[in-house]
């Protein structure tokens, strides 16, 4: 494994997270500007214990995977943009099927070909709602090429602790940038192993879960001859298609991330803050850009900027909405994860959202501009 | 007394393959999904699978159905994407026997593209197309089998599509195994399955059967039993015939039999092969459970 400073773009530091994960299984299919994860597992894996498999579409890549996870590996797929919106129904499928993976949008200018080198943020909802039917999500987001690295490791653990798939939203700004990645030795890396059943053949239940929701896992071939459907099903994994039972399961596949949230942010100087700055990805680095300036000319401004995007760190919001008299969100969008935000401060303080269409980042000073203003 | 009664009862011989608790099936009375199931079962006593080891996948359907009936690790999978998931789960396992058993439309049309793909790189996993030439699940709209002149409820005027002629694409598309039987032929199904097992590489055997509920009985063509001994008089056995001249219409010839049976190097050999060329001393294995 690899260890110590490298110089890196975010695309191939994932890589490298995923690898330091664990992870022994990739399928993809190519597309700008995703496409370097790939590249470096195919290239990696080999020498490393595993299999990269591209695929002839991303509906294949995105089913592939949760096939190697049915048998026992860890796997994960990346795309961007246009193969994001092929996977969401492999998405759904996960999500019911409570198989543990890792889909990685590289996110670019959209809807549609839209702008494919070229940085958006604009699948924020699509990861959230983009299957159909009710589930929950977790989805990361990282800022920099270091962060690929580590939350990519968080990625796979969260997948393996809620058996649920983990969505890792990136920009082509945060794919493509190329830092200082410091990869840690293997001992130091924490990683949440699959939780296999200890029962025996006929005791075990596919889907029984205890307190917390997630239940224990199996893998094809060790003997305990288990169904799996994207069907509504019962506990035993039988197809239990009427009400009651979509009640049962849909009531714990959303609980089991409900009741206990993963929850991840990063916030700087709102101790003070009458203005809350809230950015993720790239943007929060363009926006530290504009709290500077905000804060050189006496503005008390600050950010929150959710790592865990999904889901939604409600409490924390809804704690600054209290104390805050302003809220600033900035977003390479015309206005997603703005309306948590508007949501959860509830009326209390005004949400002011500062959008980009994508191509490129926002300028400090439109952001710094949306500041003067909120802070008035 | 009762349970002398009991213990006499007679037991199918395949039960012990089937999910007993989740019988009764969904399938209709003449449906031929159920025969090729007990062809199925008998292919795995005959060629000695050990089951623990045999992991099936269906798509969606009516035979898409096949993975909760029987007693195996069983996979339903979502439209058309049986294939690529059947990939994922051999060469993550390595050990396991893959079958995906599905129908014509689920692994044809909506799954076409991963069909050919899977022929083409030799992914080692048994593929068993039950063709009733009609989407059955949905109530019987045109497949891209289905015969020109047949009607279904989307070409209620009759079908205009040449429809796909399956062996022959299965084998133009790399399969080392090909071969077609219908309903009737039970015994040659269940040898045709079982000799599956025993190679290596993309099998593919597609077994036409009866759909009286919606293809029959719209065509005209009469109920279950009436296609059996149609299906009798109309079919033809040429093992080895060219797989470019078995087009099945509406009525005339079905030629069914063993048509493809070479051998190939598999995804999984080939990728071995490659990398340890390449690697040498490098090469960390494809990292199987």
């Amino acid at each position: 494994m690899l260890t110590g400073a490298h110089f890196l773009d975010g695309d191939q530091a994932a890589c490298e997270g995923a690898l330091a994960a664990g992870a022994n299984f990739a399928a993809g299919y190519p597309i700008t500007p995703s496409t370097e994860v790939v590249e470096r597992f195919a290239a990696r894996i080999p020498t490393v214990g595993g299999t990269f498999l591209q695929m002839e579409d991303e509906l294949a890549s995105s089913i592939a995977i949760l096939g190697a996870a049915w048998g026992g590996a860890k796997a994960f797929t990346v795309t961007s943009g246009p193969g994001f919106s092929l996977m969401m129904e492999h998405l759904g499928y996960a999500a019911m099927t409570e198989t543990p993976c890792v889909l990685v949008d590289v996110q670019r200018g959209g809807p549609s070909t839209g702008l494919p080198t070229l940085p958006g943020q604009a699948d924020m909802m699509q990861a959230r709602w983009g299957s159909h039917g009710d589930y929950e999500i977790i989805a990361l987001c990282p800022n920099s090429p270091q962060e690929c690295f580590d939350l990519m490791i968080d990625a796979f653990n969260l997948a393996e602790r809620y058996r649920t798939p983990v969505l890792f939203m990136m920009d082509e700004c945060v794919g493509h940038m190329t830092e200082k990645v410091v990869i840690p030795s293997a001992e130091k890396i924490e990683i949440v192993p699959r939780r296999f059943t200890s029962l025996p053949p006929g005791e075990y239940k596919p889907f029984q879960a205890g307190e917390d929701g997630v239940p224990e896992m199996v893998k094809a071939g060790d003997g305990y001859r288990i169904h799996v459907t994207g069907l509504t099903h019962d506990e035993q994994g039988y197809p239990a298609m009427n009400w009651r039972g979509q009640e049962k399961l849909l009531r714990r596949l959303v609980d089991k991330v409900r009741k206990h949230p993963p929850v991840r942010y990063e916030e700087r100087d709102l101790e003070d803050a009458d203005v809350v700055v809230l950015a993720y990805g790239i943007t929060s680095r363009v926006a530290l850009r504009a709290l500077q300036m905000a804060r050189a000319e006496g503005i008390r401004a600050g950010l929150h900027r959710p790592i865990i995007v999904w889901p939604f760190p409600e409490k924390r919001i809804r704690e600054l909405a209290a104390k805050a008299k302003a809220f600033v969100v900035v977003e390479m969008n015309y206005g997603q994860i703005v309306h948590e935000v508007e949501r959860l401060a509830g009326g209390k303080v005004p949400v002011t959202l500062v959008p980009h269409a994508g191509g490129t980042v926002h300028e400090p000073e439109v952001i710094l501009k949306a500041i003067r203003e909120a802070a008035q | 007394m009762s349970t002398a009664v009991a213990s006499e009862r007679p037991v199918n011989p395949v039960e012990p393959f089937l999910r007993t608790d989740r019988m009764p099936h969904i399938w209709c009375p003449g449906c031929g999904i159920g025969t090729t199931v007990n062809c199925f079962a008998r292919a795995l006593v005959e060629s000695k699978q050990p089951l623990d080891k045999v992991a099936i996948v269906s798509g969606i359907g009516c035979t898409g159905r096949v993975a909760g009936y029987v007693k195996l690790d069983s996979f339903h999978t979502t439209h058309g994407r049986a294939i690529p998931f059947a990939t994922g789960l051999k060469l993550a396992n390595p050990g396991l026997s893959v079958v995906v058993y599905s129908g014509d439309g689920d692994l044809i049309a909506i799954g076409g593209n991963h069909f050919i793909h899977a022929a083409r790189r030799n992914a080692d996993i048994k593929v068993i197309c039950v063709n009733n030439f009609i989407y059955g699940m949905t109530g019987g709209q045109v497949a891209p089998t289905t015969p020109v002149g047949a009607t279904a409820t989307t070409s209620p005027y009759g079908s205009y599509e040449r429809p796909f002629n399956l062996p022959y694409l299965a084998e133009s598309s790399g399969a080392v195994y090909v071969a077609r039987w219908t309903a009737f032929h039970v015994r040659h199904i269940a040898h045709s399955m079982a000799e599956a097992f025993s190679k290596k590489g993309f099998c593919f055997i597609e077994i036409i059967a009866p759909c009286p509920t919606l293809y029959q009985r719209r065509n005209r063509l009469g109920d279950g039993l009436d296609t059996m001994k149609l299906y009798k008089q109309r079919s033809v056995i040429k093992n080895g015939a060219s797989t470019r001249d078995l087009d099945v219409g509406l009525q005339g010839e079905i030629v069914v039999g063993k048509f493809v049976d070479i051998e190939r190097p598999t995804l999984q050999q080939n990728m071995e092969q490659q990398l340890r060329q390449t690697l040498k001393d490098r090469f960390a294995g494809l990292g199987g459970a």
